[in-house]
């Protein structure tokens, strides 16, 4: 490729500082319309994504909790009580979802912890009275394709989490990952072959949930069932 | 600055050649990080070749369109910064259009900022041509790029999940060649071909 041509506008000599200016004055305009731009196409766009962020979200919450036909976020108020979730609150909410007789059918709680590439957020639906994870769904993930993504895909692997009891013991881990094939108890998951990284991932950020909250969810369980109007 | 910037189009000459005698990926080999990144499946490899192109045609018009004002010292700042700003104008409208889309893709539509095919199409061709011409070459090096990465998508898709933009084409028998996925599935494609685009260009014509 050629050397561009030195151009024939270069200043002359003496005339430095208007070259000064005039850099600072194209790059300050070239940023003014950087940011008219970008600030334009957020608003414009913004209504777009919020709702298919929330369509996605509730599409995963039917996912977990069949027969909800209506929701209602929750967040642990932080003094062992939960509250309803501020409006656009993101991450560790409750949601509660009830059937057309406005009883409680189950619960479905976001999650998430360190995945093999990024972070991994899962939402699971939880039976409080029975202490199980009903369902598991993905909501976002980096995990190497063909391996590590099966965790979304794998049947055996999904299969773990249609009725997978945690133990509230203390003194054991609420959860146990074991190889493909051994399963013997309730609590046990059992791993995917050539993605043990994301199935221990998957296994460790429901134990932190479920361990933070089963002692909150007991304790507010008619709370739950008798939400305030909303 | 009253010299001509009206539209004079270019030669068709302009456009092919970044469709096919200087393709971006399989003569130049620029991009290779969303070329072998994203091209797992068909609908990836086109919002990819898509949303590069938009970043392409739209940085070319502004670049072309101030290549007399933008003094030599602060160019390729200046460039970068105007191609940033398409790139996530691209992004919010990929995560208008489709939340599971932008959600594959990933970091790489982010990345398009420092994709090579972009600043070297500023550098080297909109900062010295008029409007007209620059946005049909971007056009040209866009779809040149976009069926590369299609070219790519449509194999590493067909053989590694057995279905053409989600739509299974193999049947329940066929057992997917997982490694075309992962990625090395997409060095032995492009491998294969570069090889044979390659051998058609050295053909005796």
């Amino acid at each position: 490729m050629a050397e561009p041509e030195p151009s024939s506008e270069s200043p002359a000599a003496g005339s430095q500082g208007t070259t000064a200016v005039r850099m600072v004055v194209v790059m300050g305009s070239v940023g003014l319309f950087a940011a008219i731009a970008l600030v334009a196409t957020y608003m414009l766009t913004l209504p777009r994504i919020q709702a298919n962020r929330a369509a996605f979200l509730a599409k995963s919450i039917t996912e977990v909790l069949p027969g909800a036909g209506r929701y209602q976020a929750f967040v642990a108020d932080g003094q062992g009580g939960i509250a309803p979730a501020p409006e656009g609150s993101d991450g560790g909410r409750i949601f509660a979802g009830y059937d057309a007789a406005d009883s409680l059918v189950g619960l479905a709680v976001e999650a998430q912890g360190q995945g093999y590439a990024d972070i991994l957020r899962l939402l699971y639906g939880f039976d409080v009275e029975c202490r199980c994870v009903v369902g598991l769904k993905v909501l976002e993930s980096k995990e190497t394709p063909g391996l590590g993504n099966k965790i979304e895909s794998d049947p055996g692997f999904t299969a773990n989490f249609e009725r997978l009891q945690v133990r509230a013991d203390p003194d054991v881990l609420a959860l146990e990952l074991v190889k493909n094939g051994q399963k013997t108890e309730p609590y046990q998951v059992e791993g995917i072959t050539g993605a043990t990284v994301s199935s221990r991932a998957v296994t460790d950020i429901l134990t932190r949930s479920t361990t933070a909250l089963l002692p909150l969810l007991e304790a507010n369980l008619d709370q739950l069932r008798h939400p305030p109007e909303g | 600055m009253t010299s001509a910037t009206a539209s004079t189009p270019g030669t068709p000459d302009t456009f092919l050649r970044g469709l096919w005698r200087d393709n971006p990926v399989l003569v130049q080999v620029l991009g290779m990080c969303p070329t072998l990144a994203v091209t797992n499946t068909v609908i990836n490899s086109v919002v990819m070749g898509l949303a590069t192109t938009f970043v392409l045609v739209a940085s070319a018009v502004l670049v072309s369109a101030t290549r007399k004002l933008i003094p030599k010292q602060v160019r390729i700042a200046s460039y970068i910064l105007i191609i940033a700003t398409f790139v996530t104008m691209a992004d919010y409208v990929i995560q208008a259009i489709s939340l599971e889309v932008h959600k594959a893709l990933g970091a790489f539509i982010s990345l398009i900022v420092v994709n090579c095919i972009i600043l070297g199409r500023a550098e080297a061709f909109s900062s010295k041509n008029t409007i007209g011409r620059s946005v049909t070459d971007a056009l040209g090096m866009g779809f040149g790029f976009t069926g590369a990465l299609l070219a790519l998508g449509v194999i590493r898709e067909l053989l590694g999940s057995g279905s053409l933009a989600g739509v299974d084409v193999m049947g329940p028998s066929f057992e997917p060649w997982v490694v075309m996925v992962l990625p090395a599935g997409a060095f032995f494609v492009l491998g294969a071909i570069l090889m044979a685009f390659n051998w058609l260009r050295a053909r005796p014509s």
